[in-house]
């Protein structure tokens, strides 16, 4: 029996030919991603330390990862202490993948370590944070752990205790068309199989319709299988996998694919014929809650948001800024955009859609992840309701738990924008 | 040993429910707990006004702790000394549970309301309430040798005098 791409991924991580699922197995780390949260990670590696009359130094400076996102400029003097508190860690310790908050390299994480080059296929990556399942579009096992887990980590350079998982293979034909993206073939996805459908297990996509797709289309669904509950989402590598990291991460060494093996064990197999998608909605509370678009066009929408590491790249830009190039946001709605990194932003300035942003009437923020978890930016009011390509609309999740979030693809957020109401890009917003 | 159901939540409770974000410049375990399910203010309320004893549970049915990855989740509900009794977890939660000592249980079954009396024992739950018995479903092996060293960080700190050659 073959091992799919996560058994072949653990078993090279522990030096082993093969593993099983549901092998315990202790894998060495490639990768270990913080952001702000890192001020709890300190704490408890601290802690660990504390007692053993060892010097508190970290197991590999040059594999820990540490990105200000979250709350960015700080908005509170609390924020602003724990940020200090990281910096001085940082150079105690000697990190060198520090992205601060600067123009030049600042980012949303989940946008800083694909960019950078941080990411290869056949890693094991861990972040605190659950979208850290995003990497898996590049080909690595790439899984969100807990601060206490992640100090463990950066002790012992190992992820203790890990249950090699099962794994659902997803495979996807047809030719996504018109304005159907691959935010709608995720949310497609989710609504199918549920919040919890791929709980505890892997997702593998396969099929025509991802070997045509961009990387950056790959990071939408990797990033959004923590939807499902799935601990990673990862995509096979390919050619345009190579192509990414060469062009625009610029890596130059060697990159080593590792592949599923045509007989490996899944637990299941789900089919998609994206041909037949339509734009899709989630709808509050829940991200499984899914409809096409069709069901709820109409809908009064408060706030538009364009952005995070979900949707705030180049790609999901351009196509906002061709259907708000010389239209206006509705005077009843407000539009705010929040690019998923500093490069991305500075393409988007030379392209001129930061312009045709700003002449439509939308706010355009600093990179970062801006008003995506209700921390920071872009509160909602009472009863207001948000269209938002984000990737979560749990009760609360943007500031307000009397408010209501809907999730969709940028096309759609562009649209709904000049109507101030959800609309389909393909019926026309004139 | 006899705990009182304090609340019962349906599907998919998202740690933005059980903590939510706008909390999370707040880390320290002493500090979380009064802001456990801050929107839900009935519930914070009977927390925060000591109206409940330890061991006290909350019964959820599937996918509790769904959502992010932040810890405060699991130090907010081990600060007031809870039981969370769930169908099943979300994966982050259940392990940042573990890891903190967070007592969760899974039982696949259980069907319990506000103010029911539950028996827990390692293996069932009686709710002596409707006179009923729910099996627990035990964790992996991997998960009970963290909670039988105390925790992730004494079990680390373990692996780490090992490595060092201190023990
Ligand atoms: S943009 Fe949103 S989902 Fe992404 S890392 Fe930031 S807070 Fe999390």
């Amino acid at each position: 029996m073959g091992m799919t791409i996560v058994q072949k991924i653990l078993a090279k991580a522990t030096g082993q030919a093969s593993v099983k699922i549901g092998d315990v197995v202790e894998p060495r780390v490639d990768v270990a991603m913080s952001h702000e949260n890192a001020a709890l990670v300190i704490n408890q590696f601290l802690e660990i330390y504390s007692g053993t009359g060892l010097e508190p130094n970290v197991w590999d400076p040059s594999k820990i990862a540490i990105i200000f996102d979250h709350r960015i400029p700080a908005e509170s003097a609390k924020t602003a202490t724990n940020h200090k508190k990281i910096r001085e860690f940082v150079v105690a310790q000697g990190i060198t993948k520090f992205h601060d908050i600067r123009g030049d390299e600042g980012g949303i994480c989940h946008q800083i370590l694909p960019e950078n080059g941080y990411i290869r296929p056949g890693y094991v990556v861990v972040g605190t944070d659950s979208h850290t399942t995003t990497h898996g579009a590049l080909g690595a096992f790439s899984f969100g752990i807990g601060a206490t887990e992640m100090a463990s980590v950066w002790t012992l350079g190992t992820v203790l205790n890990v249950e090699v998982p099962a794994t659902i293979k997803v495979v996807v034909t047809g030719k996504l068309s018109g304005f159907v993206s691959p935010k709608d073939l995720i949310l497609h996805l989710i609504g199918k199989i549920s919040a919890q459908g791929a709980n505890f297990k892997v997702i593998e996509f396969h099929g025509e319709t991802i070997k045509n797709m961009s990387t950056s289309g790959r990071l939408v669904l990797s990033n959004m299988s923590v939807e499902a509950g799935a601990t990673a989402g990862i995509v096979p590598p390919d050619e345009e996998t190579v192509r990414y990291l060469r062009e625009v991460a610029g890596v130059t060494d060697d990159i080593e694919m590792v592949l599923p093996d045509a007989d490996a064990n899944y637990e299941r197999i789900v089919e998609i014929d994206a041909s037949k998608l339509t734009p899709q909605i989630a709808c509050p509370h829940t991200v499984d809650n899914v409809k096409p678009i069709e069901e709820v066009v109409g809908i009064k929408i408060n706030q538009i948001v364009i952005g995070s590491c979900t949707n705030g790249r180049l790609d999901d830009l351009e196509i906002a800024a061709n259907i708000l190039r010389g239209k206006k946001v509705h005077q009843e709605t407000r539009m705010l955009i929040f690019p998923a990194s500093w490069k991305i932003y500075k393409d988007a300035l030379s392209q001129g859609y930061i312009m045709d942003f700003i002449s439509a009437g939308a706010v355009v923020m600093n990179p970062g992840c801006g008003c995506c978890l209700g921390v920071h930016q872009g509160a909602l009011g009472d009863k207001e309701i948000s269209l938002s390509t984000t990737n979560r609309n749990f009760k609360g999740r943007q500031g307000n738990p009397n408010a209501d979030v809907y999730l969709c693809s940028p096309a759609v957020a562009a649209a709904s924008a000049i109507t101030g109401v959800i609309t389909d890009p393909s019926k026309g917003v004139n | 040993m006899t705990s009182i159901v304090i609340a019962k939540f349906g599907d998919d409770i998202s740690t933005d429910t059980i903590y939510p974000g706008r909390f999370m410049a707040t880390v320290l375990p002493t500090e979380t707990p009064q802001y456990a399910f801050m929107d839900e203010t009935e519930l914070n309320a009977k927390l925060n006004n000591k109206r409940v004893p330890p061991n006290s549970v909350i019964v959820a049915n599937n996918n509790f702790g769904c959502g992010s990855s932040r810890e405060q989740a699991a130090s907010t509900l081990k600060g007031w000394e809870l039981i969370i009794v769930a169908r099943n977890f979300a994966r982050i939660f259940l392990q940042n549970s573990i890891n903190l000592g967070l007592r969760t249980i899974i039982c696949p079954t259980i069907d319990a309301n506000e103010n029911d009396e539950l028996e827990i024992s390692e293996t069932e739950i009686i709710n002596k309430t409707s006179g009923k018995k729910f099996a627990i479903e035990p964790l992996p092996l991997a998960r009970q040798a963290i909670i039988d060293a105390g925790g992730l960080i004494a079990y680390t700190k373990k692996k780490l005098l090992e490595k060092s050659g201190k023990n």
